[in-house]
């Protein structure tokens, strides 16, 4: 069990002049389960491999358990990692790869064949123990990955998108799993997915990332509610919130003619910012924006309306949610009424959240 | 209530007449052509193996069936030349050789591929400047240094350099080497092997078809190996190899071919034996020097 710490730590890949990771500062708590969110490119990895040590930091440094670890390497860091592709040994039996971790620590043959069938009982896994990983599914595959994390009972798990190679609906199962899994171990987890929706369901807390910066860090509902700048509102939630540039003018924004009051935390603000309405925050009525339907997407008791319509002279794609009982039709004409109390400001300029 | 259902009744469809004797042709001829082609190899060894059956006097003969059937020939391979002795050292330089080149390539292949280290494409290149270099352009400064170090006359000259690995089974490693995942050798590093554990136990696990490649034709070209044998130990009968011997075999007494063709057979016996017995793995592995090399 400990703590993880990232003290401004820099990863600058050697033939690149912008760094991978730039000046990371993030604490992970004894227990947590931390995931590291964004698009791709976006730093992710090498902020995980970092810490793992199988990448060199540039600059700054790495705690873990309030020991510095940046100069030692990935054997002596007390970490396991669960790949992308699991990098099961294709010659070795599940149960030899589940224990060729203890293997490598020097446990005798017997104690280590019964620690990987107790792992192997836990994952549910105690069918396939004599299989090679060419026999068995995707999903099996990744349970075996994650039973050689486990068993050597690490200070810290890392996981860099250990659900991307597996369809839909097992990703849900697993990422149930995995969060259960966490929760009786109480291990320190890192967990890197570029699905901001597993991120919202697994992480304790959610930091997200882009261009090797971290944006913000923050429980799941506070970067839903309060993103602290226009890149994380754009990137939590889905479908995507509204983002219109539109013209503040005492306290109020004129929204495709509409005049909204937005409280007194932006009065002071003058002039061009960012509008952000999540779908929930745009409701189809009989007054308000005109807007013309493109799509209308249902998920069973909701719907999204996806719509376009004028705002400042420019035709602007809105979404709403509505219910999927009364969804309007393709093509129909509606109106958009905002809910001011929900509606988020940015600066125009630096994207910086603007009031409460 | 379950429905019983009939087994499916599938009628297999019989390809018309004229597509069946083109088939069948085209059979015919690629089989006449391999067959033909395999004779022409087998010819040889035939020759060999009727020859080493012969009477010396039927040997000199036009006769190609052995009669009376000498089976004594093989015995007497080995009462009239050290054939032993010359098995032995074959054996020595082989085996020797063949360890110590794998155990010397595959690091370096390892360092080259998959380290990062400053140097790493200097090296590479002065491996690949190695492996086009003619060996006769190194012949005479060996020599010297040999002889120097008081070891000419002996096998040494011939065994020791492979212990420093060998320019073409680093190379062709190495290709090797790269085309293994990352991702592999990462999780073997966090579950906590350091470099060298990676190399003895990841790699190569992954890698066995190479090195068993590398190996094999490591110890091919030992054992068929000639020249250097000749080079250095050419004045001192005690250190030959079956190579040389062979060839002075004839020379030894009078030229008895049925003895020497009897020779030749015991010496070629064990590639053939090593052949079948490795042939997985030696032809995947020309497979991947043909793909990759
Ligand atoms: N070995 C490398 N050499 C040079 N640049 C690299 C290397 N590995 C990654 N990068 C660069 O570093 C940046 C971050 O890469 P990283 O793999 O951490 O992204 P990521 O967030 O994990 O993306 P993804 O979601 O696609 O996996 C990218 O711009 C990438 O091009
Ligand atoms: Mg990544």
């Amino acid at each position: 069990m400990a703590d993880v710490r990232y003290e401004q730590a820099t990863k600058l890949y050697s033939g690149t002049d912008v760094p991978a990771v730039d000046a990371l500062d993030l604490e992970v708590e004894d227990g947590e389960f931390m995931v590291l969110v964004g698009p791709s490119g976006s730093g992710k990895t090498t902020a995980l491999r970092m810490l793992a040590g199988l990448e060199e930091v540039d600059a700054g440094a790495v705690l873990i358990g309030g020991r510095d670890v940046t100069d030692l390497p990935p054997k002596k860091r007390d970490v396991a990692m669960v790949f992308q592709n699991y990098a099961l040994y294709p010659y070795l039996t599940v149960s030899q790869n589940i224990a060729f971790p203890l293997k490598m620590a020097g446990v005798k043959k017997a104690e280590r064949e019964r620690q990987a069938a107790e792992v192997a009982r836990r994952l549910g896994m105690e069918r396939y123990l004599g299989r090679k990983p060419s026999q068995l599914s995707g999903g099996e595959r990744q349970r075996v990955a994650m039973g050689r994390a486990i068993i050597r009972q690490p200070s810290v798990f890392l996981m860099d998108e250990p659900l991307s190679n597996l369809d839909a609906k097992l990703r849900v199962q697993m990422r149930a799993d995995i969060a259960a899994l966490q929760r009786d171990l109480g291990v320190t987890t890192v967990y890197v997915t570029h699905d901001q929706a597993e991120a919202m369901t697994l992480g304790h807390r959610v930091a997200v990332l882009d261009h090797g910066r971290l944006q913000q860090v923050g429980e799941p509902r506070e970067l839903y509610d309060r993103p602290t700048n226009r890149f994380v509102a754009g990137f939590i939630g889905s479908p995507a919130m509204n983002l219109c540039d539109v013209t503040c003018e005492h306290g109020a924004v004129s929204f495709g003619g509409e005049r909204v009051e937005l409280g007194p935390a932006v009065a002071n603000g003058s002039g061009a910012v960012v509008l952000g309405l999540r779908p929930e925050a745009l409701e189809v009525g009989l007054e308000g924006l005109p807007a013309r339907v493109e799509v209308v997407e249902e998920f069973g008791a909701d719907a999204f309306v996806f719509s376009s319509a004028q705002i400042g002279g420019e035709e602007t794609r809105l979404v709403a949610r509505t219910e999927a009982r009364r969804a309007p039709a393709q093509g129909e004409r509606i109106f958009l009424r905002v809910k001011p109390e929900e509606a988020h400001l940015f600066d125009a300029e630096t994207g910086q959240r603007l009031g409460a | 209530m379950s429905a019983v259902t009939a087994p499916v009744a599938l009628v297999r469809r019989r390809p018309p007449a004229s597509v069946r004797r083109k088939r069948f042709l085209l059979a015919v001829a690629n089989h006449s052509l391999l067959i033909a082609a395999a004779v022409a190899f087998l010819a040889p060894f035939i020759f060999i193996l009727l020859t080493s059956l012969m009477t010396n006097n039927q040997a000199l003969s036009t006769s190609l069936w052995p009669h009376p059937i000498r089976w004594s020939n093989f015995y007497d391979v080995f009462t009239k030349a050290p054939f032993w002795r010359w098995a032995l050292n074959t054996l020595q330089y082989s085996v020797l050789a063949t360890i110590g080149l794998v155990l010397s390539s595959v690091p370096v292949a390892y360092a080259l591929a998959r380290l990062r280290w400053r140097g790493r494409q200097v090296s590479f290149l002065i491996v690949l400047i190695a492996l086009m270099l003619p060996p006769q352009v190194t012949v005479v400064p060996l020599y010297v240094m040999w002889a120097k170090l008081h070891l000419v006359g002996t096998l040494w000259p011939v065994i020791l350099p492979n212990w420093f690995g060998d320019a073409f089974s680093i190379f062709l490693l190495r290709q090797f080497f790269l085309t293994i995942p990352e991702e592999y050798l990462d999780a073997a590093r966090v579950d906590g092997c350091g470099e060298l554990r990676i190399v003895a136990t990841v790699v190569t696990r992954l890698a066995k078809p190479a090195i068993a490649a590398v190996a094999l034709f490591s110890f091919l070209y030992t054992f068929n190996d000639f020249f250097l044998p000749l080079l250095y130990t050419g004045e001192n009968p005690h250190h030959w190899v079956l190579s040389l011997g062979l060839s002075e075999f004839r020379s030894l007494h009078q030229v008895q071919w049925n003895l020497t063709m009897a020779a030749t057979l015991l010496v070629m016996a064990p590639v053939i034996v090593l052949f079948f017995l490795a042939q997985r793995a030696f032809v995947e592995g020309v497979t991947l020097t043909g793909v990759k090399g």
